[in-house]
């Protein structure tokens, strides 16, 4: 199984997975396969690392998606069809949206300027998820390209990623809250005296102040909530359209596996597109069944004994992570069922650069036979 | 300098899949054998500090791990109960139960981080609120991943400044001093010998200095051991050479890749000790199937040794 093959036909590829299990490198891999098989392809990332970043330009442009050229990835390079990368910027995402649905400049300045928006809008509050799927329908309306492949931000868990927007939205779409931003009806009276205890209770809890900025910000918002919230509906229809496409990326090792297997639970509950699983990092068993003690003598007469034990104890190590990867993996394909599993072995190089980006990109579209033959590279 | 273990609240972030929750739990370990009674707070709700005990409970309350160690998984939406029970009293079982309040104040920026970090400190309380808690000696938050960790040490003040007023602020004031307190509270963060989490952990050095807070320790966790010399190194490429056997290739092929990472990765060590002025603990990569008791007693070894001295 290869990746073009779980990707027929889609337009939206998500990858979603834990932190430092390399998704960054693998979106850009799966766009740059993709792209090399004729697809006009953009790839949104997150935090790219510097030499990644560079290797694609995506600083050369901001918050857009700015053509890649092949020869910048390797000499030589050839692409049928076309890459375009782009860095998210969620501050700059947000307010370009703002800037969008307000009526006029003014409106948009005063809720740029809102205390509300800028805590909202700044890092914590889960605005990277929820600009990560504003930007993926923004250039989704486009229909600029044949395929857009979103890498996710480093949240907490993997699910974060789908509640965030969620309840951002529902924020911003509160209709308690927007009924604060009425001149005349509830705002007036939460802000003086309050009528009902849960009012009372709303700003015992909160403090009158907080109500006050967020009764401005609602009244700024205006109208705006309607196509906020008209926004939501579609972003949301998008996900689970069944052109799009949930690819879970993780590492082999035991937290990242647990965390895939969870996720994997939840997008079947939401029943959203899973289209497979890749897992980074394998450590292949590079001992064909062969008893390690009978390498001993052969590594002795090579390198005497001293030195052939360390070798020894270093080819040791690494079969005890082969095992544990071997025994996670299984783990998640049992989970998984029928579901398609990917493995990509540990490689030599650092993934982040040109080269990783080449080198996980033959892994991940490698036919069964190219596939067998990669792994058969490894041992001998 | 207080020393580390004699905080009340430690927290430990770094860049997600670094070993946060394997440090947390190897900390806590530490102090539980100094005789600190110790909780290790987990903000994901992923049970992995469970799993690394292979002990299981519900998790929104203490679980005894281990003599003097316990764990509790902390979830915003069971903190804003206990806090509306605490704070508002009779009319807290109203505001808990109204599904509009539930929703409302879940989806305020900034409300979740502030009720999970109002848990913690809590926890770190010698006159705990909750009925019948205990008092801890050591907090230990298992906290999450650097950007979202610096939101979590960040969102007292903001709340405090934003509501200026009312019980929220003044919740938020009065947490915010506790953070800011060396005395009480410490930040650890996690790094492995990787470009990323390195840049990470230097990003956090200075995010850390413009909240005016101290980094009290970085963890450098699964450093690789450098096998093999230089002149070692001839060696092995030339048996390399000489070599027919598929089985002597392969090992010499993986000594040769596992040294280039390890190397690899001192070039990071070193780009990570350049950049952060202060004390740094390196912990060995764990070559294992899965961690257990024994590897998490043995990471507490090297974390003491590296805190070195007694305590006081």
């Amino acid at each position: 199984m290869s990746v073009a093959e779980l990707l027929a036909g889609k337009r939206i590829c998500v990858c979603a997975g834990s932190g430092g299990v390399g998704k960054t490198t693998t979106s850009a891999a799966i766009a740059l396969g993709m792209a090399a098989r004729g697809a006009r392809v953009a790839v949104v990332t997150i935090d790219p690392a510097q030499r990644l970043a560079n290797a694609l330009g995506v600083e050369e442009l901001p918050n857009q998606p700015h053509l890649v050229e092949p020869e910048r990835l390797a000499a030589g390079l050839e692409l049928r069809g076309q890459l375009w990368a782009m860095m998210l910027d969620p501050k700059r995402t947000f307010d370009d949206l703002i800037e969008r649905l307000a009526p006029d400049a003014a409106r948009a300045e005063a809720i740029k300027a809102n205390r509300v928006y800028r805590e909202l809008s700044s890092a914590v509050s889960g605005s990277q998820e929820f600009t990560a799927v504003a930007k993926l329908y923004e250039l989704d309306q486009e229909h600029r390209f044949d395929l857009l492949v979103l890498d996710t931000p480093p949240s907490r868990n993997a699910l974060e990623f789908l509640e965030a927007p969620q309840r951002l939205s529902s924020f911003l779409e509160g209709r308690g809250l927007r009924a604060l931003s009425r001149p005349t009806g509830l705002g007036i009276r939460v802000l003086g005296r309050s009528a009902s205890p849960f009012l009372a209770g709303l700003r015992r809890v909160t403090g009158v102040d907080l109500l006050t900025d967020l009764a401005t910000f609602f009244q700024l918002l205006g109208d705006m909530t309607r196509d906020l919230n008209r926004r939501a509906t579609e972003v949301e229809a998008l996900l689970r359209a069944d052109t799009t496409a949930f690819l879970l990326v993780t590492s082999a090792e035991r937290e990242p596996i647990e965390e895939a297997i969870w996720f994997h639970r939840t997008l079947e509950h939401g029943g959203l597109p899973f289209a497979g699983v890749i897992v980074n990092r394998v450590h292949h068993d590079l001992l064909n069944g062969t008893d390690p003690q009978d390498l001993r003598p052969a590594l002795r007469r090579l390198l005497g004994a001293e030195l052939a034990a360390r070798v020894a104890e270093n080819f040791d190590d690494y079969h005890v992570l082969a095992r544990r990867d071997r025994r996670n993996i299984e783990r998640l394909a049992q989970a998984l069922g029928e579901e398609p599993l990917l493995l990509v072995p540990q490689l030599e190089q650092d993934i982040h650069d040109a080269e990783g980006l080449l080198q996980m990109k033959r892994y991940l579209f490698a036919s069964a036979s190219e596939r067998a033959r990669l792994l058969a590279d490894l041992v001998a | 300098m207080v020393r580390l273990l004699d905080k009340r609240l430690i927290f430990v972030t770094g860049k997600g899949g670094v070993g946060k929750s394997t440090v947390a739990a190897a900390l806590g370990v530490l102090a539980a054998r100094h005789g600190l009674r110790t909780v290790i707070a987990e903000l994901s709700s992923q049970q992995r500090i469970q799993r690394l005990f292979d002990r299981y409970g519900p998790g929104f309350e203490e679980l005894q791990l281990a003599p003097g160690l316990f764990t509790i998984s902390i979830d915003p939406e069971h903190a804003m109960d206990e806090y509306l029970q605490v704070k508002v009293g009779a009319l807290g079982h109203v505001l808990a139960s109204s599904r509009l309040f539930q929703t409302l104040a879940m989806a305020t920026p900034g409300m979740r981080e502030l009720l999970s970090i109002g848990k913690v400190w809590e926890l770190a309380q010698l006159h705990r609120r909750t009925e019948g808690g205990a008092t801890y000696d050591l907090v230990i938050v298992d906290a999450p991943a650097t950007g979202h960790g610096m939101g979590l040490l960040r969102t007292p003040r903001t709340f405090a400044d934003i509501a200026r007023v009312g019980p929220i602020a003044h919740q938020g004031r009065t947490i915010a001093e506790t953070i800011a307190d060396p005395e009480f509270t410490g930040v650890i963060a996690v790094a492995t010998p990787e470009e990323m989490p390195v840049n990470e952990t230097l990003a956090l050095c200075q995010a850390l200095e413009r909240e005016q807070l101290a980094l009290d320790l970085v963890v450098l966790n699964a450093l690789y051991p450098v096998r093999f010399g230089p002149a070692e190194l001839d060696q092995l490429a030339d048996a390399l050479g000489r070599s027919r056997s598929p089985m002597s290739r392969s090992a010499l092929r993986a000594a040769l890749a596992e040294h280039a990472r390890a190397r690899t990765q001192r070039e990071q060590e070193a780009r990570l000790k350049a950049g952060v002025n202060g004390r740094l603990i390196e912990l060995p990569y764990v070559f294992a199937e899965q961690l257990g008791s024994g590897e998490l007693a043995m990471l507490a070894d090297a974390l003491g040794a590296g805190l070195g001295g007694r305590r006081r």
